[in-house]
Formats: structure tokens, sequence, C-alpha cells
């Protein structure tokens, strides 16, 4: 069977043009989606775990859906300090039922945008946002600038669809009129294409990024011969470059969030923007990961007003990121019971955090063995969002797509598992 | 079936032409009906004054641009926390608060029907799942059009049916309710960082004008039989001297409708504006009012500012950049493909600020100089002039010269030479008032047929009953009791049920969301245009089958079908 216009559930592009052909419960092809999107597609049915697993021991038993569900309000309600983490790989419904839960138990809910676009959020919280939907740089820009990410790897469909090699409707010959400059730490396969590849030494975004301001608003006076090993030959050429744009479109990776000057770096960014904005057009996107982070945050915001780290133990939402957020609880010692949802500390967390997760009552809500599992007590599979569970999840831009299902294999979906263990909360705490 | 009875209920209704009798309101499965029986819950209204449920035609609570507005404002969201309690959601914020807390606070002072302002139709989705999330008020979205490249395709080529037809797929696509133009063409232009200045500005690379976008969808909208009318914020907000560009385009504005307005222009304080620039800033509002009261095709709503912190939000993008310069605080800016724009910037409007006092005496002249209450509806453009947690202030200014004296002696002193509200000394009754924040609203909509904005038998059972004893108070004297009672109702009740009594929250409800669909004969059926669908697949970043809006989206919704003259 043919399934036409699928969303793909990788990356923060959510591509939705995807063609692909099942028989029976199998994916047997995956037309126009990349190579991490296709892998992910085709073994939509493998290595999925058959039913519910709980500890016994040292061993691992099989439990019933009940069983474990059980076992997950049992947890939570007798926790203190409940921590529910993830969320970037689940639907938007999840999200929201997750949240009613942390409010319900006065538990924290954090998602992955802690440990990927934290520091990002954190700037737009101080400088704002000039930003606009990809399809807005595919017909526009004419300047393109990568900063510490490598979309060719991470998001290989990002420049054919919406930057360098995608039509543009206001640019005649869209990839001869487009320049590309890549800002990095190292030449990466995205850097060997650019117009301009501005080789920055490690920990030096901020600098370079002043340095561009400066010379931006005027004052190329001020800046040395080189910053942070880019010469002031290069820096003024980029300036210009950005400055005869007719609409340039920034993009940035965990490069610039997560090396030395974290959110700064993004702040930093977010000026440079605005100041070119008063001499051409200009917009900045957080390239993100998850396919999914960027709903969390919407979901999360309306809901309590912040977009990510939110504790309920007041009763009320606090948000204090580097108190609330799930690495700071877990170092702390301070969480007694975890649920992870659609994400993998396990395979990202610093050691600290994943000896106490792994000493608390766990448990993980994920379709397949992850690095996560051997830490957890429980994990219980679900149905992958946007192969055999449909949903909304954000692009990266902000725009809400509808995942859709093109297989059955008689899992539950997170939102069904999330909501029947908030029901077994609510026998117990009532609202 | 459920059955309620509200007794000695001092009812103002203007629709029905009631103003100040004493009845019993009988309620059968949400429905206002003629009695019921004697089981029926009965709420006892005292007396105190009892209106139909507050309908907002003009605010912005859901979506995107809301939604981000939250999200780059945590230090607004520590101004309104309050803990879970019962049925009610810990809430947050104080001019963006979350779904749960907007949803409270309008409950809280008798709100039941609400329009969100602007959607952008490519991110409809989001606004669908915030109205899904909002508890106790019936919702709607005007659906922004004002850079949509087909529209403006189908006006240079002077096809007004095209444009109907665009317009009319496009809000069945994305169940929006009307149709919002916000600074028409000045977004296409701020795509490349540019805007225009007034309705005879050339859209760059469109061949078109504002005038003639606005013109052609006033025509398209009338072509689709649409409940209500175009609901436009016009070009040039904000800036001295604009309210020529205002006048101007009322001007233009043809009658076509006999039951409501033409054209709907929202939050005018905002383009009442006169001067050549911020030193010579002045108002406005009487020749404003002046064309409106002359030309009965436009109904208008204040867009009242008031003194405080607020958080200014609009699809018009070159605007929010400008009042970005002005203020230096942050700036974000959201553009949308082929569609719109939008920005976001915090705001403090300070009374110490000549500009911003006569920014605040501006709204409330035009209040004041329209004659007709049904043509000048008591908004701030939630959350841009002010949060509408200050609706009850403002009604108070409108009831009292005293208290606009009074507020008038701590603003700016050299205010009074650029306004002319010291002069004005009407005061708006109760049924004024009414009009202003209901009735009026609900005709404006072209909701009144299907039940909103009145109490008479069919209509909805969406009722607010203050703890005002009309007889017993004088506004024009009293009025911090006229502030305090619209504050905060003694009952509102939504679709027959008691949903918040005396500051407290009762039920955790369900929303309807009202959204119109066009019938369109199947020549002009988009899907089916190549044109159009090529527009989808070359120029939007998604596939043209993904853009609508499903509807697992709408929980509970009301469709209203309408024949479209196409």
């Amino acid at each position: 069977m043919i399934h036409e216009d699928m969303i793909c559930p990788f990356c923060g592009c959510l591509c939705d043009d995807l063609v692909i052909e099942t028989e029976g419960s199998e994916v047997v092809r995956v037309d126009n989606a990349c190579t991490l999107g296709s892998h992910k597609l085709m073994n939509a049915g493998k290595h999925r775990l058959k039913a519910p697993i709980m500890r016994d021991g040292g061993a691992w038993r099989d439990a019933s859906y009940e069983e474990a569900m059980e076992y997950t309000a049992g947890i939570l309600l007798d926790a203190d300090r409940p921590l529910l983490y993830g969320w970037s790989s689940t639907q938007g419904e999840a999200q929201g039922a997750g949240v009613s839960m942390a409010e319900l138990l006065g538990g924290v809910i954090d998602s992955t945008t802690s440990v990927c676009h934290g520091p990002s959020i954190l700037a737009i919280q101080e400088v704002g946002h000039p930003g606009c939907t990809l399809g807005q740089v595919k017909n526009r820009a004419d300047l393109i600038v990568y900063w510490g990410c490598n979309p060719t790897e991470a998001h290989p469909r990002h420049m054919s669809r919406y930057t360098t090699y995608a039509d543009g409707y206001f640019l005649e010959n869209a990839f001869r009129d487009r320049k590309l400059i890549i800002v990095d730490v190292r030449k990466t396969e995205t850097g060997s294409i650019a117009d301009e590849f501005m080789q920055v030494k490690p920990g030096g975004d901020y600098a370079v990024l002043s340095a561009l301001r400066a010379i931006v608003r005027g004052r190329e006076d001020v800046v040395p011969p080189t910053v942070a090993g880019v010469t002031k030959e290069q820096l003024l050429r980029v300036a210009a470059l950005c400055k005869e744009a007719k609409f340039g479109a920034l993009f940035f990776g965990v490069g610039l969030t997560m090396s030395p000057g974290k959110y700064k770096n993004v702040r930093n960014a977010i000026e440079l923007v605005d100041d070119l904005n008063r001499y051409t057009k200009w917009t900045l996107t957080p390239l993100r990961g998850h396919y999914n982070v960027y709903g969390s945050n919407e979901v999360f915001t309306w809901m309590t007003g912040y977009p990510y780290a939110v504790d309920f133990s007041r009763q009320i939402a606090f948000y204090n990121p580097g108190e609330t957020t799930a690495v700071d609880i877990l170092a702390r010692q301070e969480c007694d019971a975890a649920l992870i949802v659609a994400s993998d500390p396990g395979a990202h967390f610093p050691k600290k955090c994943l000896e106490h997760l792994a000493s608390i009552p766990s448990v993980l809500i994920d379709p397949m063995h992850t690095m996560t599992t051997p830490l957890v007590r429980c994990q219980i599979p679900v149905a992958v969002t946007g192969m055999d569970a449909s949903g909304t999840a954000y692009r990266m831009d902000g725009v809400p797509i509808h995942v859709k299902k093109f297989l059955d294999l008689g899992y539950p979906t997170d939102t069904e598992i999330i909501t029947k263990i908030f029901e077994k909360v609510t026998e117990v705490r009532h609202p | 079936m459920s059955e309620l009875l509200v007794k000695n209920a001092y009812v103002i209704d203007p629709i029905n032409r009631i103003d100040g009798e004493v009845m019993d309101i009988a309620v059968r499965d949400g429905r206002i009906v003629e009695d019921v029986g004697p089981k029926a819950e009965v709420i006892d209204a005292e007396g105190c004054l009892t209106l139909p449920g507050g309908v907002d035609s003009h605010t912005h609570v859901c979506g995107t641009k809301v939604n981000f507005g939250r999200y780059m404002s945590p230090e607004d969201m520590r101004a309104g926390r309050e803990v879970r309690r019962g049925v009610k959601h810990a809430t947050s914020g104080y001019s963006v608060p979350t779904t749960y807390a907007n949803s409270y606070r309008y409950a809280l002072m008798g709100y039941t029907t609400l329009l969100e302002g602007a959607m952008a139709p490519l991110e409809a989705r989001h606004t669908h799942e915030e109205f899904s999330a909002t508890p106790l008020q019936d919702m709607m979205a005007n659906t922004l059009f004002d850079g949509n490249w087909g529209v403006m395709k189908a006006v240079s080529e002077g096809d007004i049916e095209r444009v109907a037809a665009i317009v009319g797929w496009t809000l069945s696509a994305v169940k929006g309710f009307g149709i919002k133009l916000t600074n028409p063409g000045g977004t296409e232009a701020w795509g490349y960082g540019k805007d225009l200045r007034c309705i005879k500005d050339e859209v760059p690379h469109f061949g078109v004008t504002p005038a003639e976008i606005i013109e052609a969808m006033i025509r398209a909208c009338e072509m689709l039989r649409l409940p209500h009318s175009v609901h436009l914020h016009c070009n040039n907000l904000g800036t001295p001297g604009n309210y020529s560009c205002t006048v101007g385009t009322f001007n233009l504005v043809p009658d076509l409708n006999e039951k409501r307005q033409s054209l709907y222009a929202t939050h005018v304080q905002f383009h009442s504006y006169g001067g050549s620039d911020w030193k010579t800033f002045c108002s406005k509002a009487e020749p404003v009012a002046y064309t409106v009261n002359n030309r009965p095709q436009i109904v208008i709503d204040m867009g009242q500012v008031m003194f405080g912190k607020t958080t200014t939000m609009t699809a018009d993008g070159p605007m929010e950049f400008n009042l970005y310069r002005l203020h230096h605080n942050k700036w974000s800016n959201h553009d949308v493909e082929l569609e719109t724009g939008s920005g976001i910037i915090p705001v403090l409007y300070r009374k110490k600020n000549l500009v911003n006092s006569i920014m605040w005496a501006i709204g409330l002249e035009l209040g004041l100089l329209v004659k007709d209450p049904w043509r000048c509806l008591l908004t701030t453009d939630n959350p841009n002039g002010a949060p509408f947690v200050k609706y009850p202030e403002i009604i108070a200014l409108l009831m009292s010269k005293k208290y606009r004296d009074a507020e008038f002696a701590t603003v700016h002193r050299r205010t009074e030479s650029r306004v002319d509200l010291p002069a004005l000394d009407r005061e708006l009754d109760w049924n004024e008032i009414a009009v202003m924040t209901r009735a009026g609203q609900a005709k404006a909509l072209g909701i009144v047929d299907i039940g909103k904005g009145h109490l008479g038998i069919g209509a909805e059972a969406d009722i607010a009953v203050y703890p005002l004893k009309v007889g017993e108070i004088d506004p024009a004297q009293e009025y911090q009791k006229v502030i305090d009672g619209f504050a905060r109702a003694k009952w509102t009740v939504k679709r027959g049920r008691p949903v918040a009594r005396d500051g407290e929250i009762l039920v955790h409800g369900e929303n309807t969301t009202i959204w119109v669909d066009p019938k369109i004969s199947p020549e002009r059926d988009m899907s089916r245009d190549p044109e159009f669908t090529e527009m989808f697949n070359h120029w939007y970043s998604v596939r043209m089958s993904n853009y609508p809006v499903q509807d697992e989206y709408l929980k509970r919704h009301l469709r209203m079908e309408t024949e479209a003259a196409i």
C-alpha cells in the first residue's frame, strides 16, 4: 500500500512529502526521506519490545500493561518529588497529559530542551526572537548562515527543502543566487560547500559575534587583527555580505548553545540579527533536533506559562532553569521517582545523574530497548508517533503539523498510556 | 435534561429591547426557554444586573503569537500565579496569561464568547489546540489574509470571485471564522523589511494596493455570505498623523449588507493619531468618529490603552519592529510564508509619558464621540492596549465624567492641549455598556442568530449576573462600585451551567468552536484549481494535503454553513 504526503518523525524539519510503501505491517520502501528518516521508518516494526517489562531481582520479566501502569502510578504517588522527563519524541497530546499529571502530583516536568536549545530559550527570554517560517527563508533568503551546526549530517534535508538547494519564489536561480556561510570549529561536510567558511577557535563564538556586531554598527576600528582565530579581513567580508543580503537567515545548533558562553552566545547572535534588521531583513532559527521538542515547549507554555523545566511542588508553576531542570534535579539527588517518556537520558546525561536515576524507582515509556532501559525498573512499549500513532508535532519554526499513522501494530499510544496512568493517579489524589 | 431558573434578575438585553426589567430567566438544556419545571436548579439574582454573557469581538488569547508572548516572558508569568485548586488548574501570567488563566479570568468577568483576532492559516492547528484547552468560553478565530499571495494575485487580475473562492477554501480548511486583514500588503512588504504607508502604496512584487485588497475582500466577504464582515487592522498603525489614512480607508467602504456593517475596523485608537511627529502628536479621534457617525457601514472597536505593563502582539510585523526601536526592550518577529507576519514586544504605558497619556485619552474619546454604541465596541485589543482585566475600569470611565476627570488630573500635564477628552460630558448608561460589551459585539460578529449576545427564547443560555443594584448605584458618582461589580460577576452561566460564582471557578467545562464553511460551487473549488495547487507544491513548505486542520482538532464545534454566491 502506498501512503503519500507522510510526515517524517525524526528531526525538527518534519518533512511532509514522504511516500511510504507498506506490505502488511512491514515498511518496504520510503521515498523522499533522508538517510536518518528512512532508516527510522524502514525499521518501524523492528526491535520493538513485545510487552511491558519489569525488574525481577537482577533479571527482567514480562508484565501486563495494567500491572506496569499500576506500578507507574504507584511510584509517582509515593514520591515526594517525582520527575517527568523527556517528551520530545512524542505527540503533543501526550505532552499535555504529562503536564496535567505533573501538576496534580506536584512534580517537575522537563523536556530534552534543557540539554539542547534550553540556552536559546533563555536568550530569547532576554532579547526576543526575530524569526519566520521556513518557507519564508526558502522563498526569499539570498544569504544563509549555519552557525555551530552541521545540517548535512544532522538535518540532511534542511538544505534541500528550505535553504541552499530549494527553489525560491523571489530568486531566479536559487542555488546560484544564494550565498552560504558556515561558522564552525572544524570543517564539516557542510563547510566544504560554503562560499565562506569561518573557522572559530573552540569557545570563541561570543567574541566573533561581538566583532561582527561592532563592524555592522560601524565600529570596525575596535576589532583586532584576529578574533578567536578569524582574521579581521574575513570578518569584514562576512559582515559586508550580511549587510548586502536582501534577506539573510541564520540557523544555529548546539555548537552555539552548549559551547562556552552558552545562552550569551545565542543572545549575541539574536542581537546581531537585530542590528542587521536596521539595514536589511534578517531572521534567526534554532535548528531543533527531535521532531517534537519544539512542541513540548509550546504545550508546556500554553498550559503552565513556561517552555520547559516546570516545577509544581509549590502548587503553582515555578520555573528556574539550573534549579528545576532534569539534570540539576538528578545531580542533586533530589527526585525520588522518575517517569521517562520518549527520550534517552541514559545516552546523554552525566554519569552522576544516571547513578541517581538507577537508584530510584523509575519507568521508561519507549517503543524500544534504549540506553535508558538498563537504568529503569519498568519499561512500557508504545506506538511510534508518525508510524503507528498519529498526533501533533511542531516543526523547528513553530508550524504545527499533524503527524500521521500508516501502520497498525497493536501498541497503545503514549497519550493512551499516560492518560490511563493519570486516571489511576487521579483516583488516589483527587483534583 | 438540565434545567435552571435565574430568578429576580434585573435584565438588560438590548437585542430584545429589554432595559431594566426584573424577571426570571428559564433555561433548559443550555437554551433559554419560556419556563421550566419545579425541579430546576435555582439561582437567585436578587435584583442584580443581569446581562447576556460577555462577548469579546477582538482579543488575542490563543495561537502561535500569543504563545510566543508567553514563551519569551517569564517575568510576566510571575505576576499572575495562582495555585491549583479544585477544578481549577494552576495559572500564570498577567498580560499574556496561560490558556487556563485567560479562560478563568474572562469567566469571572462574565464573558462567555471570544474571538481570537488573528490566526495565521498555516499555523491554525495551534490555535485550535489552545481552543480545546479553553474550558469556559466559546471560541472563534479570524483568519489572516493580509499578505495572502493567492488573494493578491486574484486582486491584481480583478477576479473577485477567485478572491472569494480562495478565502472560502481557506476558511473551511483551517476552520476559521472570518476575514482578518492586518496592515494589508504591509506584512508582505515586511518580508523584505519594508512597509507601506497607506492604502495607495503598491505592494512590492504583486502590483496591488491595500485599497484594492480591502475593497476586493469586502466584496468577496459578501459573496461568501460570511456572518462577520471584513475585520480590518488599518495600514500605518501607531504613527503620528495616521488618522488621515484611517479616514481614507473608511471612505472606501461600500454599504453592502443590511444586517450588519461591511467593515469592522479594529483598535481604532491606534489609528486616530494627529501631528506630524512624536513632538506634535495629538488626538484626531474627532474626525475619525465623525466619519464613523456618517458611515453606517462601519463598526469600530476602541482599542483602549490603560496604564501599566502589557505585551503588544500583532500580525503587523513592521509596526512591532518600529515600536521596538522606540522601546528597546525585546522583540520577537514571526513572518509566515505566503500569508502574513507578526511581532511581539512588551510595553509599559506610563502616565508620565505624554504620548501614552494622549493614547489613553483617544480611546475614551472614540467611545464617547461615536454616537451609536452599536458601532463602537469596548475592547483593549487585549493585550495590546491593556489586558482584558482592565475592562471594568474602562466601563467606569465611560460611565463617569467625575472618574475621567480624576484620572485626567494624574496624567501628563501637557495632555490637555492635545486632546478633547476634558470637554466631553457624555456619560454612558447601563444599556449602552451592555451594547458595547455583548449585544453590539454579537451583532457585529453576526452570531445573534445562533443565540449569542441576547437572552431571548432560544438563545444560548450564556448569562452574567453582576453584584450591581442598578437603581441604587449612581455610576457617575460611585464609579468604584461599577469597577468592582464588573470585575467579579456574581454568577456566570455558560450554556445553562453555572461556571463561576463570586470569584470562584465551579467547573472544568468544554467550549464550542464556531467556524464558517462557505458552500462554493464545484467549478470554484480551489482544491482542484491547477494554479492554486501549483502554488502549494512550489512555494509553501507544507504539502496542500497536510495544510487543512483535521476534524479531530475541534472537540465540540458549531459549523456555520453559508450559501456562497459563487
